[in-house]
């Protein structure tokens, strides 16, 4: 069947007269489902990356922050190195300097902050190797060894970011869905109109002796053709309107990041092919349903 | 050949045949008459499976029509050529692709059926015609020319719905001797007109039976004509 799709039949394709806005109707339906699925498809994209990104970065980071009276700030923080240090499942731990604490505190309390007058919390960077710590037993230990420091594995505003993102891609992923049954919905509308249109030929053909499958042919081969050119047009539209977004940007990584990546670049290519098949199959439903009810 | 046995057919609570009993034989001429609204087309559609009998049975070629698939009725309907009063021709195409559009519906390759195409078209005479389109035709070029598309696969049946009804005397003649010349050949006719004159100028020509339709009942007419 796709061989001779493909191949084609000139004599076949000559017997359904050229019809004027089904044409029209399924190409640009088709072009705008790719242009949209294209959208669609680099926010499941994204999102998903942005998902992982997040959920592995901070998956593999935990800090410590020590709130002790100034006095015993120092002692603690080098109890807690210490702990940290024989600790199996850290490779690094690290104190942020007076300087880097003030550079996190920065975007709040401006350039200015008097970081030494003021009861800040002190910071450990832990970086976790493999299979991480026992958390439990490292709490434990801390809580033993300096009594202010408390362990945060990011859990508490990771989970909530991460499920976020996930949410995201998987509403990305409903919306290439929908794209692809409102395709299949459209072109059968569009089937059904040039079927009702063509009632004369469809009976014509009929009684010269031909079958139902010769008559769909005709149809689904134009329809099929149509919808992939339609499809090809509007994905090579959406893939130059990505290629113009602004590149991607620490400052914005999500909005600016929602381009392709890598091989990404060529699951779009996949959206012509994927058009004609959903418009074959629509159409050669629609073709055998309205050819069943005739005698 | 095509066979009906105790055949009624029924439309919107109207009984437009009754038990109707048919029988072709390999190479008989038959003619249908009956007042317009009889049920002539009725029957004609029925022997060529455009409608199936509300009660009875009817067999085409020994099968009944029943018992075929959607495909072995296309492949029974390509032995059956069919003369409609309106031709049905497909506009945008022209004269010698409507005539060989059969054969394009049965996968037959065109180029290589060309000689039997040409001669055809001479049989009938619209060789000269070939690449006008339908609309461009005349009343008789128009049913001569569905005629041809109606004998292009050498049929064993051929059936006309008032092939006459459109055209003048001389072409209806003309028509006839065509028809009649593809009787003497063996193929078996079934013409449905209201022409008594074009039946007994059949008669004059071949062993024609007449059938008439009368209030959906067939009976054989003949000693009025």
């Amino acid at each position: 069947m796709l061989r001779t799709l493909l191949a084609g039949d000139r004599k076949a394709d000559r017997v359904v007269p050229p019809s004027g806005y089904t044409a029209r109707l399924t190409t640009f339906t088709a072009g705008a489902m790719a242009f949209l699925a294209v959208f669609a498809l680099a926010l499941s994209l994204a999102t998903g990356r942005l998902a992982d990104r997040w959920s592995d970065e901070l998956a593999r980071t935990a800090t410590v922050r020590i709130s002790a009276p100034q006095g015993q700030m120092e002692a603690q923080a080098q109890a807690v190195m210490r702990v940290l240090d024989t600790t199996p499942g850290i490779s690094a731990a690290r104190m942020l300097s007076d300087e880097e604490q003030r550079r996190l505190l920065e975007p709040w309390f401006g350039p200015d902050l008097p970081l030494d007058t003021l009861p800040i919390p002190r910071l450990i960077e832990v970086i976790e190797d493999g299979n991480g710590p026992d958390i439990d037993g490292l709490r434990l230990r801390l809580a033993a060894e300096a009594p202010g420091a408390v362990f945060d594995d990011h859990t508490r505003w990771r989970r909530p970011l991460v499920d976020a993102a996930t949410r995201l891609r998987l509403l990305a992923a409903v919306s290439v869905a929908l794209i692809a049954l409102s395709t299949a919905a459209m072109i059968t509308l569009a089937a059904n109109a040039a079927l009702s249109a063509n009632a004369t030929v469809i009976t014509v053909l009929r009684l010269v002796g031909a079958r139902d499958s010769y008559i769909a042919r005709a149809f689904v081969r134009r329809f099929t053709l149509r919808a992939f050119a339609g499809a090809a047009i509007g994905t090579g539209a959406a893939l130059v309107g990505v290629m113009l977004l602004p590149s991607a940007a620490a400052e914005g990584a999500f909005l600016t990041g929602l381009g392709f990546r890598g091989w990404h670049w060529l699951l779009p290519l996949l959206i012509p092919p994927l058009s004609a098949i959903v418009a074959f199959w629509s159409t050669r439903a629609a073709a055998f349903r309205v050819l069943k009810g005739l005698t | 050949m095509i066979e009906l046995e105790s055949v009624a057919y029924s439309y919107g609570g109207g009984d437009i045949l009754s038990d109707v009993n048919l029988r072709l034989a390999p190479g008989s001429f038959h003619f249908l008459t009956g007042p317009s609204g009889s049920g002539k087309t009725t029957l004609l559609r029925l022997c060529y499976m455009e409608l199936l009998p509300s009660v009875g049975t009817v067999r085409i070629l020994d099968t009944d029509v029943r018992d075929m698939s959607r495909d072995q009725v296309a492949a029974t309907r390509r032995r059956i050529g069919i003369v409609h009063q309106d031709c049905k021709f497909l506009d945008h195409l022209d004269l010698q692709e409507n005539i060989a559009l059969p054969l394009s519906v049965a996968g037959r390759d065109i180029e290589g059926e060309r000689d039997n195409l040409e001669e055809l078209m001479s049989w009938v005479g619209l060789t000269g015609q070939k690449h006008n389109r339908p609309p461009q035709l005349s009343g008789g070029e128009r049913q001569r020319a569905a005629l041809a598309r109606a004998v292009i696969m050498s049929p064993d049946v051929i059936i006309a719905d008032e092939p006459t009804g459109n055209i003048d005397w001389e072409m209806a003649l003309r028509l006839l001797k065509l028809l009649v010349e593809l009787n003497r050949m063996g193929k078996t006719i079934l013409i449905a007109t209201h022409d008594m004159n074009l039946i007994r100028n059949a008669k004059s020509q071949t062993a024609a039976r007449v059938l008439r339709l009368h209030n959906g009942r067939l009976q054989l007419a003949g000693a009025d004509l």
